[in-house]
This record gives structure tokens, C-alpha cells and sequence, in this order.
């Protein structure tokens, strides 16, 4: 393609998403029916901006999907899976055999083969994972038990598409379309092979991505990080998601699969955080893409042809997806309010669904007659989706008493800290192992891999990241924790991220670490009402055992040092505002030390200083008046 | 009259009664709650801003667990570091003369054992005596203390007892409905509340 033609092509896209997503987020209709619209708007049967790439692009934005379940399989350590092991394998799999079983009836009944009907009826009990996953997550119904349902029915639809693939040549009833596209499509390696040879390779390759996963990539990472270049990390997060993308896809498997797995290989190591946060922005874009695509691929002219048959088909096959489902989350004892969600937010059909549509004709199970129509009623049942959404959740959630809330569930996938901790070297280690030593949580994150490691290894959960990046934090939990300690080693980064913590999580309470005074002053300034001195603590204890070292008493150099460090502390609070007038400033500065030196002189010295009198046996000059029990009085 | 109750526990965290009272009393109408070991863990009491506490307000509470028949470290270091010479009493001293002190104090033991004739040898107002002599010395009222004996077996209904006798008498002092010549009978303010309460 041209240098232009693609500029253009992706002005258009991101134009029109750009102006339509906010729109419709406004709008509350949430950012995934802002994509379709604009594919629809941009597309054939719109404005015409873009025409018949439509089905290509759609090819290449399935990548976000990819990169969505990658993202899917980070989140989730293999503990929490198995633990979903009992409604992945039953609710998931009573949904795709059931719901097969029905809309293959249906189109027996409709006079369809028995083969083609099972291919239709495999292919339509599957969802849409990119739609449900990011629409939930958008409203933040994750970790809500049907959003847990869903994830888990999801999850167990994207790994029944490999068996799908695979069974959908026995179905054949003619022969695949012709030699030449049936080569055409050979394209991965284990085509020629035998069957137990194709299954051993693809066990091979599941084996190897996880111990590579455990072993070989985790070394990389590290050694990468190690070069302290943010974008070379990036790249290769992108690089890691594309190589399995591409291995998958040569032996036969789903891509999106094989990058979950990585995702889970991947959910328990320390660069978690920033895997995730580099792959988020390329999932959210590759994804609209995605859904723009699927928008600017319905067919009107097919839908303005048949109206009845479309409309019919959508409906009736969204009814019974949702009979199915309505019933298994019954079954499965989801409340009313979360059996709905889990339901209407499942029963449309899947972005699998056009793979699969486009796989059956190429092998001869199903006629363009049959497919074409089909993949307009799959686009169409993908766009009613959030509508479906925002419906049960205007218009039927109100009326149904409690609501489960969102932050209930107990199974939570990220770690939800009170705390955070940004740099954990020689300062942010001490606050973190207080905290621990309390019982406090705190997710830590540090840029240095070899700290990060060495922690590791003496079992300190720490992450690898740049905590300057909001991505990142809001990965670490920066939304449910209440307070951020700042203990970076650079005082330019301490006071962007203090800004930036302003801005996306104003919640947060800051305590920051400072170098030294003018460190502090900006801090003041940047709003920071817990600021601390990072050698000033230190500096003041030496000051103290240098007085003992010559010959004054332990309390006397403690509460001289009290009153330094109370006096310490306004004066860089008074000053932090007058700072930029130099010769104010010198003024301030030089009066403050001389009425700090006053002030422990007369501790010293002096007979009516407030605090101390008491202490003071010149006080007490009648002796009549000078109270039994005061420390001096055995001494005179 | 405004009331300054000044707390003083270390381990909050571990006191049932003492959290239980404080409380029921804290968000009173006309009560300042100041917790003395949550400002100064470090033992440096502020004496200008206690000075400045203690002069705003007329009846100053001093709540804490009593420790080996005494009041707990911080009390005595606050003590010392506040009322002094100059501005509690002595010349130019007498900036609390007219207000009045009250004690509440949480024990471990029973009231049978701070009795002459009980294991503990002294009543709670004879350990109170230094405490009660500093009061005088300032020129303050030193009311009987009001005190919540057995802290260790106490039941829960005693604990609510206790608290609604507090929020009580607090309530009473602030609103000048507390007969005081008939508390000074009392061992414990709160021996009779009842009694010394008026409508």
C-alpha cells in the first residue's frame, strides 16, 4: 500500500474514532457501540470511506483480541484458574453443548443438513469475548459473579474453537471449494502430518510456550529491563505477544489461546505490572480497530434484502443463546440481577464466528447461502450487544432490589494493597517492611531489575515498572489503595509523578520522599502535605549522639534535637511559599536559624521557657512554693 | 461549661472499656477530645499548645488506665512539662485557678481491692493524693474521680452501663446540673450518679 493511501486509511479510522467514541461514551453507551457506530458510519454502506478492506482489516484488528487475552491471562495466576475450574469446564461447556444442541435443531427444522447444521450450531454457542470482556471491565462488572460466570463461559469458548477447527473438515459434505485456495490456506506446518504427529506437536508447542514462559523469557525480560530503556521493554512485550501469536497460528491454534497461556505463565512474575500496562494501549487501539471493522463489515445491502430473514435470525438466535444461558445461570445460582447481566452480556455471537463461518465454507460445510447471511446476523447480534447492556442496566437493574456490588467478590484477580510503594531501595524498603511487619499490604514497584530480582528471591513481592506511568499504577491498584509512598531516587520523577497522582488518582494520599530543602519546597508547592527529608531524620540522630559524644545527658540532646526538627519542619513549610523572592528568602532564612539557636540556648540557659520550667530547679525560688514531688526537689 | 478531656491509654487497640467510653463521649456537644499519646508518642509534650488547650476550657478530664497505682508515664511527663511554675502556679502562675479536674480511670482490680482493708492497702483517691495535691496546688476543683473497676471480667452490659453513666456525668458537669457538695461524699463519682444528678 502506498505511504499515502495508508495515511489516509488511517486517518479515517482513527478520525472517526476519535470522534465518535467520546461521543458515545458521553452518551453513556459505552466506547465499544461508539466503534461500531463509527465502522458503520465509515464504512460501504456509510460515508464510503472505506470499502472492501473491511474483511482484511478485520483479519489484522483480531490481533487485539489476541493481545486482550493475553492481557486476560496476565491477570490471572494459575491459582485463581484453578479455582474457576468448576464453572469453566460446567457452565462453559453446558453453554456451547446446549446451545449447539438447540440452534442445531433449529436449523434442522429449517431443512439444513445434519453436518451444516452442527457447524452452524457449534459456531453460534460461541460469544463475543472482546465485546462482553471489555464492556465489563468498562463498567467494572469483572469481579461481579456473573462477571465471573461470563469470564469463566468465555474462556471455555475460546479453547472449544480449537476442537471446532478441528472437527469441521469431518463435516464436509462436499469437497473444500478447490485445490488451489485449500493450498492457499495450508499454510501452517503441520498440515502434511499424520494425525498423532499433529497432536504431538501441538502438545509440544503448549509445553514449550509455558516452559519458556517459566524459564527463558523471564531471564530476557530481566536482562532487558536491565538496559533501562522503557521502549525496548515495550517492544518486547510486543515482540513476546506477536512470536506466540505466530507460532499458534502456524501449528493450527488460536492465537488469542496461545497468548493467554503465555498471559498465565507470565501472571505471576515481576514485570507483570509492566507487561501489561506496555500491551494496554495496543489492546485498547487494535481493539476498536477491531470493533470498527466489525461495523464497517455488516452488510446492508444483505440486511435491506431480507430485512424479515435478518431480523428473524437475530432474534431468534439471541433468544435462544439467552434462554440457554438464563437457564445455566439459574442453575448455577446466580442471582436475578446477575443472571441477567450474565446472560443478555453472552447472548450474542462471536468475533470466532466469522473464522469459523469463513473456515466452514473453505472445507465445503457450508454454502456462501447459508454463511453470508449468517455473518451479517453475527456483526448485527455484536452490535446490539452494549444496547443489550445498557438496557438491563437502565431499564431492568433498577427494578430489581439489592445489586451486587462490584467490589464485592471475594475471588479479586488484582491485587487490591492499601498501599503502594514507588521505589523500593534503600528507603522505600524500610516503610515497605514496617508496613509487612504490620500486616499492611503494599504493592511494590521498582525500575531497578537487579533489586527487583534480589528481592524476589528473598520473597518480597515486588514489581518491575516505572510508576511515572498511570497505566501502570492503575494496574497496581492505584484506584482501591489509599496511600502512595513516593521513595524514587530521582527528585525530577518523585515531583511528575506527584502531579500525575494529582490529576488520574486525586484519592491517593502522597508521602514523599525528599533529597534535600529545595526538594521539599517543590513538594510543598506540588501540594504534598507529608513530605520527608531523606537524610534529615539521620542527620539529626548523629547530631544527637555527637552532643552525648560530648558529655550532654541523652534527654537533653533528645529534646534538642525535638525542638530542631519541630522548628525544622514549619520553617520549611513557612518558607516553601516565599522561596522565589531571593533577598525575602536569604532574610527569612537567616532569621529562622538565629531563632532556632535562641530557642535551645534558653532550653540550655534560661529560667521561663514554657516547656521545660518544670525541668529547671532555678525555677523554684521559695521553697514554700515549690511543689513535693518535683524531680528537683530532692536535689536541693 | 466546656470540657477539655485529655486520654491518655498507650494501647488503645487493646482496651475494651476505655475505647467504649471515649466513645460515648467524644462527639458530646462542648467536649474537645485531645488523645495525649496520639499527639506525643515521642513523649515531647507541646506545652504551649497544651497551655493554650487548658486555658480555652472549665472542666479538664483526665481519662486513662491506672498502672501500678498510678497514673500511665505520659500523664506525669505532661504533668511536669505543662503545669509549671510561672503559669500553673507560683508567682504569676494561677492560669487554671476556678476550673475543675476530674480523673477517670479504668483499673483492673475490684473496688473490694482498693479499700484499706483490700489487697491493694489504698483507696483509688488516696493513690490519686499527688495528683490530687498538684490539682490543688493550681487552684483547681479536684472532683472524686469517676472510676470503672474489674476492666478484665467486666461483661459487655457493664461496659454500656459504664459508658451511659459517663456520657452522663460529663453531660451533667457541662450543664451544671451535677450536685457537687453531694459529690464530695462520694468515694467515686460515680458510686451514685443517680444521686447526684439533678433535672
Amino acid at each position: 500500500m502506498h505511504a499515502e493511501g495508508f495515511f489516509a486509511q488511517a486517518f479515517v479510522y482513527l478520525l472517526a474514532a476519535v470522534v465518535a467514541v467520546p461521543i458515545a461514551k458521553r452518551l453513556g453507551l459505552g466506547s465499544v457501540l461508539g466503534y461500531l457506530l463509527a465502522g458503520v458510519a465509515i464504512g460501504p454502506f456509510g460515508l464510503g470511506f472505506v470499502g472492501q478492506e473491511g474483511q482484511d482489516l478485520l483479519h489484522f484488528a483480531e490481533f487485539g483480541v489476541v493481545m486482550m487475552l493475553f492481557l486476560v491471562g496476565l491477570e490471572l495466576e494459575p491459582s485463581l484458574l484453578w479455582r474457576l475450574r468448576a464453572p469453566i469446564l460446567g457452565l462453559g461447556g453446558l453453554q456451547v453443548t446446549l446451545t449447539a444442541s438447540a440452534v442445531a435443531g433449529l436449523c434442522l427444522a429449517l431443512g439444513l443438513g445434519w453436518k451444516a447444521a452442527v457447524a452452524v450450531g457449534l459456531t453460534l454457542s460461541l460469544s463475543s469475548t472482546a465485546i462482553v470482556l471489555q464492556t465489563l471491565s468498562e463498567k467494572g462488572l469483572l469481579k461481579t459473579s456473573g462477571g465471573q460466570s461470563s469470564f469463566a463461559v468465555l474462556l471455555f469458548q475460546d479453547i472449544a474453537v480449537i476442537p471446532m477447527l478441528a472437527i469441521f473438515p469431518l463435516l464436509a459434505s462436499a469437497p473444500a471449494v478447490s485445490g488451489a485456495e485449500a493450498a492457499a490456506h495450508a499454510t501452517t506446518w503441520v498440515d502434511g502430518l499424520p494425525g498423532w504427529a499433529h497432536t504431538l506437536a501441538v502438545a509440544g508447542t503448549v509445553a514449550a510456550v509455558v516452559l519458556a514462559g517459566r524459564f527463558l523469557v523471564r531471564p530476557v525480560l530481566r536482562a532487558i529491563a536491565g538496559t533501562r530503556l522503557p521502549e525496548v521493554f515495550t517492544a518486547a512485550a510486543l515482540l513476546l505477544v506477536i512470536a506466540i501469536a505466530l507460532l499458534m497460528t502456524r501449528i493450527g491454534l488460536s492465537p488469542a489461546l496461545g497468548t493467554f497461556l503465555a498471559g498465565v505463565v507470565l501472571a505471576n512474575s515481576e514485570y507483570r505490572h509492566e507487561l501489561e500496562s506496555d500491551i494496554a494501549p495496543f489492546k485498547g487501539l487494535l481493539l476498536g480497530l477491531f470493533f470498527l471493522a466489525v461495523g464497517a463489515s455488516i452488510d446492508f445491502g444483505l440486511v435491506a434484502a431480507r430485512p424479515g430473514l435478518v431480523a428473524g435470525l437475530v432474534v431468534g438466535l439471541m433468544a435462544v443463546k439467552f434462554g440457554v444461558l438464563a437457564a445455566l445461570g439459574a442453575g448455577f445460582r446466580l442471582g436475578t440481577d446477575q443472571n441477567l447481566l450474565f446472560a443478555f452480556g453472552l447472548c450474542q455471537m462471536g468475533e470466532f464466528a466469522f473464522v469459523l463461518l469463513s473456515f466452514a465454507t473453505q472445507q465445503g460445510v457450508l454454502g456462501a447461502e447459508v454463511a453470508s447471511p449468517l455473518v451479517a446476523v453475527v456483526a448485527l447480534s455484536m452490535a446490539l450487544t452494549p444496547l443489550l447492556f445498557l438496557a438491563n442496566e437502565k431499564l431492568l437493574q433498577p427494578r430489581l432490589g439489592t445489586r451486587q456490588e462490584g467490589e464485592r467478590s471475594p475471588d479479586a484477580i488484582h491485587e487490591d494493597n492499601p498501599v503502594i510503594i514507588a521505589g523500593f531501595g534503600r528507603f522505600g524498603h524500610v516503610v515497605g517492611r514496617l508496613l509487612r511487619a504490620n500486616g499492611v499490604g503494599a504493592t511494590v514497584l521498582d525500575l531497578d531489575s537487579d533489586r527487583v530480582d534480589l528481592l524476589r528471591k528473598v520473597g518480597l513481592p515486588v514489581f518491575y515498572g516505572d510508576a511515572t506511568r498511570p497505566e501502570l499504577l492503575r494496574s497496581a491498584g492505584a484506584e482501591k489503595a489509599s496511600l502512595l509512598v513516593l521513595a524514587l531516587d530521582s527528585p525530577e520523577k518523585t515531583l511528575a509523578l506527584v502531579h500525575l497522582v494529582r490529576k488520574h488518582f486525586p484519592h491517593l494520599t502522597v508521602l514523599a520522599r525528599a533529597t534535600d530543602r529545595s526538594d521539599a519546597y517543590e513538594l510543598i508547592d506540588a501540594g504534598v502535605a507529608h513530605v520527608y527529608r531523606e537524610t534529615f531524620d539521620t542527620s539529626l540522630r548523629m547530631a544527637v549522639d555527637a552532643l552525648r559524644l560530648l558529655g550532654f545527658r541523652a534527654p537533653q540532646a533528645q529534646r534538642a534535637s525535638h525542638t530542631f526538627f519541630r522548628h525544622d519542619e514549619d520553617s520549611v513549610r513557612a518558607m516553601a511559599a516565599m522561596r522565589r523572592d531571593h533577598a525575602r528568602h536569604l532574610l527569612a532564612t537567616r532569621e529562622s536559624i538565629a531563632d532556632l539557636e535562641r530557642l535551645l540556648l534558653a532550653e540550655r540557659e534560661e529560667v521561663h521557657v514554657h516547656r521545660d520550667a518544670g525541668w529547671d530547679s532555678d525555677a523554684c525560688t521559695d521553697a514554700e512554693e515549690c511543689p513535693p514531688d518535683r524531680p528537683d526537689s530532692g536535689s536541693r | 461549661m466546656r470540657i477539655l478531656l485529655l486520654f491518655a491509654h498507650p494501647a488503645l487497640e487493646k482496651s475494651r472499656v476505655n475505647r467504649r467510653l471515649i466513645r460515648e463521649v467524644q462527639g458530646l456537644p462542648g467536649v474537645t477530645f485531645h488523645d495525649l499519646y496520639e499527639a506525643y508518642p515521642d513523649f515531647e509534650v507541646d506545652a504551649r499548645q497544651e497551655q493554650a488547650l487548658l486555658t480555652a476550657h472549665d472542666l479538664i478530664v483526665m481519662q486513662h488506665p491506672l498502672y501500678w497505682y498510678t497514673v500511665p508515664p505520659l500523664v506525669n511527663q505532661w504533668k511536669i512539662s505543662v503545669l509549671t511554675y510561672g503559669w500553673a502556679y507560683g508567682e504569676g502562675g494561677g492560669a487554671l485557678r476556678g476550673k475543675t479536674w476530674l480523673s477517670a480511670i479504668t483499673t483492673g482490680g475490684s473496688d473490694a481491692a482498693y479499700q484499706r482493708d483490700g489487697l491493694n492497702r489504698f483507696t483509688i483517691r488516696e493513690l490519686l493524693a499527688p495528683l490530687e495535691q498538684a490539682v490543688h496546688l493550681c487552684g483547681m476543683d479536684f472532683l472524686p474521680p469517676f472510676v470503672v473497676h474489674n476492666t478484665l471480667r467486666i461483661t459487655p452490659a457493664e461496659i454500656e452501663g459504664a459508658a451511659s453513666d459517663y456520657r452522663l456525668a460529663l453531660e451533667a458537669l457541662r450543664d451544671g446540673r451535677l450536685d457537687r457538695e453531694a459529690a464530695r461524699a462520694e468515694p467515686r463519682l460515680n458510686s451514685h450518679l443517680d444521686r447526684l444528678l439533678s433535672r
